[in-house]
């Protein structure tokens, strides 16, 4: 039988040349990877920064934040960001409203009261849930909530915010769900079992030891879904119409800033003009919301923290 | 290890194991005390098929510390556990036999899981409060028993943290988070945390096992002072510690109780060779 001897092999590996190479060639490789995501974000910034002055050349910024009516294809266009606002925030606040209470229910549900067999059922169709195109959850809206809302209050419009607004929470449902479960299960069970060597119910123990340590996790959760449901595009587009309003009625069509931008871009507005402009100012002002929601975040989280 | 050594410790086991049907006797005779706080009577559980406390017959005293011994997997941990039914959290426990608490059984359906818990108070292996303030901390029993008035905390905290003897390290920072403190500190936090809700019993896993000497000695003298207005049980990994704090000693070996008396006779005249040689470090 041959001996083999380690050492020289060690040492014939170590001696060869091109190693030092490839160490000194992989960070660069590395930097250049990543200055590739840097810079598309800042070149995405640079352009819709520069085409946002260019359309405030045109209509006044004074005109754009106070008025009320946005209307870009009319023969006398409005430009008031308002009603396009409004209407993003119409869908929120309904999405956000439904989604918070089911997707924390859900999440302290497998998360403190699920056997193991249950969380091993569920977690994988919740995420599936998340997996659904938008589309699709945009055409359910329109030709299966909407009909069965309509149902109830016949005044209700074909296109509405309470549909699409259901819809979108839904949608979110699964992230709300799944995050915060994250974050309740990151709890070390020996907090549980503190709080339940004091005499606490299972619920008490929920509420005041588990719900506040995971608390930073919960708020990330519900913001990242905030901000989709700012983003989201396909189910209003498809489902809430296209009449740009500043009203507080959810019964009847709205826009939202997504819907008007896709409205633009598939085809309705001519390079050059206004209307073509008018989508960079509409894209900064989005931008701004989840800029804003994620900075709410950090301070939320930030002031919130229970560290352990 | 040498190979003797696993063979002596073998051979060891073998001894133990044939021994036990006549020591379980030897437990059912052991003379029943008025004053017993808690009485584990023909007690036996199941982790699914594994049969981790076996005929277990142990009473303890009220205002005595009562040690429990035994090397690693012999069913101390899970016998503390037992007595304020923290054990049933793993879902595949299953339990025979009975335990007494103050002449009522702890599976009594007329009582509740958290009513025991409010009376058995337990301090874990290693710290674990709240991620909140020091205040909030001890404040979490009283509080989630229906206290709110800031008066009656302020006094429960104080007083508590006095108990611990932990009030004179912390109380210019009631307000930071638990977690800053040393893990001594956290682990007396902990224990005056259990103090506030009053308890009757104090049952503590291993206390100290995470802490450095300097915490152990304190923590320790804490448990002689504690003893005048609490019962204590302990399970401990720490012979020494056993010997040094305890009135009663207990040694778990295999899921059985081998042997049961007063804390000399353990350490000095022990009747069983089993239990003389754990206590001398023959093995464990």
């Amino acid at each position: 039988m041959s001996e083999y001897n380690i050492r020289e092999m060690i040492d014939k590996k170590k001696g060869k040349s091109g190693n030092a190479a490839i160490e000194k060639a992989v960070p660069i490789i590395l930097l250049i990877i990543t200055l590739v995501s840097v810079l598309t974000t800042i070149g995405i910034l640079v352009t819709l920064l520069t085409e946002t002055v260019m359309f405030f050349t045109r209509v006044s910024p004074i005109e754009f934040l106070t008025s009320t009516e946005w209307s870009a294809f009319s023969s006398d266009p409005q430009w008031g960001i308002f009603a396009l606002i409004m209407g993003t925030l119409k869908i929120t606040a309904i999405a956000i409203v439904f989604a918070v209470p089911v997707g924390l229910g859900a999440a302290i549900y497998l998360s403190e009261y699920a056997s193991d067999r249950i969380r091993r059922l569920v977690k994988p169709v919740l995420e599936i849930l998340a997996g659904i195109p938008t589309v699709v959850y945009g055409f359910f809206a329109l030709t299966f909530v909407t009909p069965l809302i309509r149902g109830i209050w016949p005044e209700v419009n074909l296109f509405n915010a309470i549909s699409p607004g259901l819809v979108v929470g839904v949608m979110i449902i699964p992230m709300i769900a799944s995050l915060s479960e994250d974050a309740m299960s990151a709890v070390p069970n020996s907090m549980r079992e503190g709080a339940l060597g004091l005499g606490s119910t299972r619920l008490e123990m929920v509420l005041k030891v588990v719900l506040p340590a995971a608390v930073s996790g919960i708020m990330a959760s519900i913001v990242l879904a905030v901000s989709r449901a700012i983003g989201e595009t396909m189910i209003v587009s498809i489902a809430a119409g296209s009449t740009p309003n500043g009203s507080l009625n959810l019964m009847e069509s709205l826009q939202t800033m997504t819907g008007f931008i896709v409205q633009v871009a598939s085809g309705d507005a001519t390079y050059g003009t206004d209307t073509y402009f008018s989508l960079y100012a509409v894209g900064m002002t989005l931008f701004v919301f989840t800029l804003l929601m994620n900075i709410i975040a950090q301070w939320f989280s930030r002031k919130f923290r229970e560290e352990y | 290890m040498t190979l003797a050594k696993v063979k002596e410790e073998t051979d060891m086991n073998t001894v133990y194991d044939t021994a036990v049907d006549s020591r379980t006797q030897e437990m059912n005779s052991i003379k029943q005390t008025s004053n017993a706080i808690f009485q584990a009577k023909d007690f036996n559980l199941w982790y699914g098929n594994n049969h981790a406390l076996q005929d277990i017959n142990l009473d303890f005293n009220e205002n005595e510390i009562s040690a429990i011994i035994g090397p690693s997997g012999c069913g101390k941990s899970t016998f503390i556990k037992s007595l304020n039914r923290m054990v049933e959290l793993v879902p595949i426990v299953r339990t025979e036999g009975d335990i007494v608490y103050r002449d009522q059984s702890i599976f009594d359906k007329s009582s509740t899981v958290e009513n025991l818990r409010t009376k058995v108070g337990m301090v874990f292996q290693k710290p674990n409060p709240f991620p909140k303030s020091i205040y909030d901390n001890v404040a979490y029993g009283a509080r989630v028993h229906g206290i709110r008035n800031k008066k009656v905390l302020d006094q429960v905290v104080e007083k508590s943290l006095k108990g611990a003897a932990i009030w004179e390290e912390v109380k210019d920072r009631l307000n930071d988070n638990a977690y800053g403190l040393s893990g001594g500190q956290q682990q007396r936090i902990c224990i005056a945390r259990a103090l506030a809700i009053e308890p009757d019993v104090i049952l503590m896993d291993e206390p100290t096992s995470a802490l450095d000497p300097i915490s152990t000695t304190k923590v320790e003298d804490l448990m002689h002072e504690l003893k005048k207005d609490y019962s204590i049980i302990i399970v401990t990994h720490n012979m020494q510690q056993a010997a040094r704090i305890s009135d009663r000693t207990a040694f778990f070996y295999q899921g059985y109780v081998v042997e049961y008396d007063k804390t000399n006779v353990i350490f000095d005249k022990p009747k069983d060779q089993r239990t003389e040689d754990y206590v001398s470090g023959r093995f464990g």
